[in-house]
């Protein structure tokens, strides 16, 4: 039973990473931006909403009213200014460029708010109840939550992408930006815009890590970024529902190490996702080569 | 080399090409003063001098590497830290086998350099950003397997042996002297390989990858020669790095840090010269030096700085004395120039 255990945590901590890889997964998908921020810019969105919770003393939930909006726009302004620069300059740039940023955030946040790990409303009862099946499976509140949250994210990216308007307009930038230009698509806005949806998944991402663990200015790059990029990896380049399978692979690949010795967690998952690149290099779920 | 030219008139006009716009001689000289004068400093300066050299000498050699990666080959790794770490690794289980760890330094360099191509066997299917994040998670996984042994420390490391009895003055001494022949040798063997074939199959990837493969360039040879030679590099310095610490702790040799201070120097130096990482580890030693009271402030610093670099002076700082003056001290491109009159 404890196996079973360890299975049906993983499947729901890869909600997590689901939530983790979406964001990164679009805007590559779209832009062919690889952000090495992606991490840290999800650990910024903790630390505002932790902030806005500490001002406003609203209930932790609805902070992401406002911290969602909040990285929405900042991820417009950043796509319009820092990355479209870089992006104009070619993949070398871009990658610097937001290596940059990535150092230059986790350093600040140490500077700033020194190296103490932070959690997100961890006396809720949310956060800490949980309900059992049978005597070994414990299920946390918290982590179905993420999970629906990750599922409800993936649905609404899909529709936005194939039915609504700005959905139809990243789609044909993503596929030829020259051409959506020329029928008078302003590709930089639709850059701005698929941007400004990828930062609102990062931010639910780094709330729902808060809640679920603690957040310090490190956990950008060692946990979010390398678990994201592992979960698109395993996944599928390019591949949305590939994020959540490739998420659930990692979790339950994290969970079953955890079981075989505690300290082997992290390092299960990296070696499935190794394993997955050497065998199966476009993923579990490839997206159709483009005809 | 020469050729001749016909111009339209039918007059003949004579090129020579060569490798550089200015005597190569002198600033060979240059780098061979400079190099004799560094290697008598622990005669003349304090030790206190010196140990901020060896960490200037790592940062040069590891930003060289990266240069040669990011710079030639196109190669954006942002996992370099695990060589950096290997190598110190390897120096650590062989002194922990009674080697003298000087005497393991050049072993650590070619194992690190061994280690490299199983690791680009595993990252090479992935381009760009993606073989970007792909060498981080590697570096990771290589940390969290060395921290399960815990004959070499596990998780928090442990200090060198090897040195117990000798005089600390001349062990400084060696530090140094190791340092710096790493880092010549480093830059020596860069300037070679790019003059060399793989300069020439490099810079036909970079100016047009489908046109070079298809006339024959060994395009993934030439990118794995590159990785294995930045594994020996980082490797050594990873080597330095444990005999000058004393010590060898995985999130210290393992850290993201390495990488960023290396991509920062190269890019705020000038990307895809040799003099570039020279200028780029002046900049850094400075600003790591005169601020290093105010914790991460230097990489703050750094970073924000490389990041104006890489948008608004793409060729950093040493592409502007270049523009200016003309100059080029490791000179690895050739040049066409009017040659005498008269024929070749």
């Amino acid at each position: 039973m404890a196996w079973v255990n360890a299975i049906i945590q993983g499947i729901l901590t890869g909600g997590l990473y689901a939530l983790f890889a979406c964001g990164l997964s679009l805007m590559f998908g779209v832009m062919k931006v690889v952000n090495l921020a992606h991490g840290d810019l999800a650990v910024v969105a903790g630390y505002i909403a932790i902030g806005v919770i500490t001002v406003t003393h609203v209930p932790v939930l609805w902070s992401v009213v406002i911290v969602v909006p909040v990285m929405a726009v900042l991820g417009y302004v950043l796509q319009r200014t820092l990355i479209q620069s870089s992006l104009d300059r070619g993949v070398l740039t871009t990658l610097i460029v937001t290596f940059g940023l990535s150092v230059v955030i986790e350093n600040g946040l140490l500077q700033f708010f020194t190296a103490n790990s932070r959690g997100i409303g961890a006396e809720m009862t949310l956060v800490t109840s949980s309900f059992k099946i049978g005597s070994q499976i414990e299920i946390a509140y918290l982590l179905l939550l993420i999970f629906a949250v990750a599922v409800a994210v993936l649905l609404g990216l899909q529709y936005f992408l194939s039915r609504s308007k700005y959905g139809r307009l990243i789609r044909a930038v993503a596929d030829d930006k020259e051409a959506a230009q020329l029928a008078g698509a302003d590709y930089r806005h639709v850059f701005g815009i698929a941007a400004a949806v990828a930062f609102g998944t990062v931010a639910l991402g780094g709330i729902a890590f808060g809640m679920y663990s603690d957040l310090d200015p490190t956990t950008g790059t060692d946990t979010i970024l390398l678990f994201a990029f592992a979960a698109v990896v395993i996944g599928g380049l390019g591949s949305l529902w590939g994020t959540l399978l490739g998420g659930v692979v990692l979790g339950v690949a994290q969970q079953i190490g955890a079981q075989i010795n505690i300290s082997d967690e992290l390092l299960a998952g990296f070696i499935v996702f190794l394993v997955v690149l050497v065998l199966r290099p476009q993923g579990l779920i490839s997206r159709r080569a483009p005809s | 080399m020469s050729l001749a030219t016909q111009t339209a008139a039918g007059r003949t006009e004579n090129f020579r090409v060569t490798r550089s716009r200015r005597n190569v001689v002198w600033t060979g000289a240059g780098a061979l003063i400079v190099v004799v004068v560094l290697a008598f400093f622990p005669y003349i300066v304090y030790s206190g001098t010196t140990a901020i050299l060896v960490q200037a000498f790592i940062v040069l050699t590891v930003a060289s590497m990266w240069n040669l990666l990011a710079g030639y080959a196109g190669l954006v790794s942002v996992g370099q830290q695990a060589f950096v770490g290997l190598g110190a690794y390897f120096v650590l289980i062989l002194a922990l086998h009674g080697l003298s760890p000087f005497a393991a330094l050049p072993i650590a360099a070619i194992g690190s350099g061994v280690a490299a191509l199983p690791l680009w066997w595993l990252v090479s299917r992935l381009r760009s950003g993606y073989f970007a994040i792909a060498t981080w998670v590697l570096a990771a996984t290589i940390m969290l397997i060395i921290e399960k042994f815990t004959s070499i420390g596990g998780g928090s490391g442990m200090p060198l042996p090897g040195f117990t009895g000798m005089n600390p003055t001349l062990l400084t001494a060696y530090t140094y002297w190791a340092g710096l022949i790493v880092t010549v040798l480093a830059l020596a063997g860069i300037y070679l390989l790019l003059r060399g074939r793989l300069g020439l199959v490099l810079t036909a990837v970079r100016d047009d990858e489908v046109a070079a493969r298809s006339s024959g360039s060994r395009v993934g040879l030439a990118r794995l020669l590159v990785f294995v030679v930045a594994g020996v590099g980082c490797g050594a310095a990873g080597a330095v790095l444990a005999i000058s610490q004393l010590q060898v702790q995985p999130s210290a040799v393992f850290s993201i840090q390495w990488t960023a201070e290396m991509a920062f120097a190269t890019i705020i130096g000038g990307l895809g010269t040799i003099e570039g990482p020279i200028i780029g580890t002046v900049v850094y030693m400075v600003l790591q030096q005169t601020l290093q009271s105010y914790n991460a402030w230097y990489l703050i610093i750094l970073g924000l700085v490389a990041m104006a670099v890489a948008l608004f002076a793409r060729r950093g700082l040493w592409g502007l004395v270049d523009e200016r003056l003309n100059i080029r001290l490791f000179p690895v491109g050739y040049w066409l120039r009017p040659g005498k009159q008269g024929g070749p």
